[in-house]
């Protein structure tokens, strides 16, 4: 994403912007129908809550190449869903606590409640976050574990145990003895 | 007995601290089966053997390889290689190979912080400056295996086919890969897809745990040794113990529980968890009885160590796997290897 920059061209942060369906997602919404500018470099994914963020969503951002994450919900009190948006905040303030050891300055993982009437309010809290971002430069996650052989390839999943590895057995032969094993440099 | 016949055992250690073998060596009397029936080719901890010895066998003539430990060193991934080419079966056993355990926690630190801590600190004698890819006799043989920037897992740097989590796996569970593997290897069985987890179980520590479990509401944490009267039968999270049963795969039989400590995730992360750590996090924050971002703060300044919390285990098979210090290193002269 941000991997390589050309010298003359200037760092564009990607900040994925997690947004409740109910509240900061209309409120980016009404900011586009209000004709309110905001930095083009976020992008927004709409969830029924803030409460679905899983801090999976955002450690998997980081990893793919975002340069922040913005989480975005309803104010406290005011959840659709009664208060699922403060298993967000507890979420967020936990991940909070493990970003330090990893490099990850806290500035890239924000969050914002907005309501969906302040379509104004999160358009400045995005271009703020974009800023701040800017001035932190690239996180690069992707070039830096590519640099340290890192390696994905087919059966093997890059992170995790490989999805549905424990279910029931295959018929056949020996897999390892019937597959050519693969060698990685 | 005839060792042609035999299916062909190896079994090495990577990054690993031994246990994984002493685990293959606790089955009991099931030992002596595994003797009567494989043919060990390779096992540094009960047999000598060489490394020319293993390059001169041919492609894919041990039928299983257990392979323990992460891939730190250039020797570690040579051997990861080699025993891939001569395996049919090669299962990254144990949670260092799987997951990279405790000695991926290193991935945390920048490689030269940690060389300069084992080789130069005030209570080593290295006279010579030695540091791995030097030459311990210039002039003469051999040279300390290189350092790369990160701790790598087994799959990470070859393919592998199957899993066998745990820090170290339990012996029930061993003999039941073994016993798996020997029908499959005899043509008796067929063995689950290529990449699956053996010996563990579908679901959670919590499921095997014989204590009390009510609805959590988590009002601080605290360590188990701050803590004079622990009820005995009562979940440990709900004492504020953390916990990590409730994200961790099933498989040991809550040994650690049922003792009376809290679980450490050695198990690895559950079935269809992308990032354990992550899973985690979600499980203690959905208890932690916070409604503002203050109480909150406040219940997880119990938490003495977040990360070594949830990523005790799986930090190397994380979705980011080290720290951008760590990562940074591997461009430059602790680059791929």
């Amino acid at each position: 994403m941000s991997g390589e920059q050309v010298a003359s061209e200037p760092f564009e942060p990607v900040v994925i912007g997690f947004t409740c369906n109910w509240c900061s997602y209309r409120a980016a919404d009404l900011a586009g129908t209000a004709r309110i500018k905001y930095a083009p470099n976020v992008r927004l994914i709409r969830l029924m809550c803030s409460g679905r963020l899983d801090p999976t969503f955002i450690l998997d951002a980081l990893a793919r190449g975002a340069d922040g994450v913005l989480i975005s919900g309803c104010h406290p009190g005011e959840c659709h869903y009664v208060d699922q948006n403060l298993n967000t905040l507890r979420r967020f303030r936990m991940l909070e606590r493990i970003l330090p050891a990893l490099g990850i300055e806290p500035q890239r993982v924000q969050l914002v409640w907005a309501s969906a009437a302040e379509g104004t309010q999160l358009a400045h809290e995005i271009d703020r976050m974009v800023e701040e971002v800017r001035g932190l430069g690239p996180l690069d996650w992707p070039a830096r574990m590519a640099a340290a052989g890192g390696r994905t390839g087919p059966g093997v999943s890059p992170v995790g145990w490989p999805a549905g590895s424990r279910g029931e057995p295959e018929p056949g032969a020996i897999k390892g003895a019937t597959e050519p094993p693969g060698v990685h440099a | 007995m005839s060792g042609e016949a035999r299916p062909t055992f190896a079994m090495y250690g990577a990054g690993s601290c031994g246990g994984c073998d002493i685990a293959v060596l606790n089955v009991h009397e099931k030992i002596l089966e595994i003797g009567a029936a494989f043919e060990v080719v390779l096992w540094p901890v009960v047999m000598d053997a060489k490394y020319r010895d293993l390059e001169a066998r041919p492609d894919s003539s041990i039928d299983l390889t257990l392979f323990s430990g992460g891939i730190r060193t250039d020797e570690n991934a040579d051997l990861a290689r080699l025993l891939r080419r001569k395996t049919k079966l090669l299962v990254a056993f144990g949670s260092c190979a799987g997951e990279g355990c405790i000695p991926g926690l290193a991935n945390l630190t920048p490689p030269a912080e940690i060389l300069d801590t084992v080789y130069e600190t005030v209570s080593t004698e290295n006279p010579d400056h030695l540091r791995p890819g030097t030459q311990p006799n210039p002039g003469g043989p051999g040279q300390l295996a290189g350092f790369a920037a990160v701790l790598r897992t087994l799959d990470q740097v070859v393919d592998v086919d199957y899993f066998v989590p745990g820090c170290p796996p339990e012996s029930p569970r061993i003999a039941e890969v073994l016993d798996l593997a020997l029908a499959a290897l005899r043509g008796g069985e067929d063995l689950p897809p290529r990449g699956a987890v053996l010996g563990a179980g579908e679901s959670t520590v919590c499921d095997e745990c014989a204590r009390t479990r009510n609805v959590k509401q988590i009002a601080g944490f605290r360590r188990i040794q701050e803590i004079d009267h622990l009820d005995p039968t009562l979940c440990l999270l709900e004492q504020g113990i953390p916990c990590n049963g409730a994200a961790t795969a099933s498989g040991c039989g809550a040994l650690c529980p049922t003792a009376g400590a809290q679980c450490v995730g050695c198990y690895g992360p559950v079935a269809g968890a992308i990032d354990g750590g992550a899973r985690l996090m979600s499980a203690f924050a959905s208890v932690a009885q916070a409604r503002t971002a203050e109480e909150m703060d406040r219940i997880l300044d119990g938490l003495v160590d977040p990360i070594g919390q949830f990523y005790r285990f799986g930090l190397a098979k994380s979705l980011l796997r080290a720290s951008r210090s760590a990562w940074a290193a591997a461009g430059g002269e602790w680059g791929r290897r």
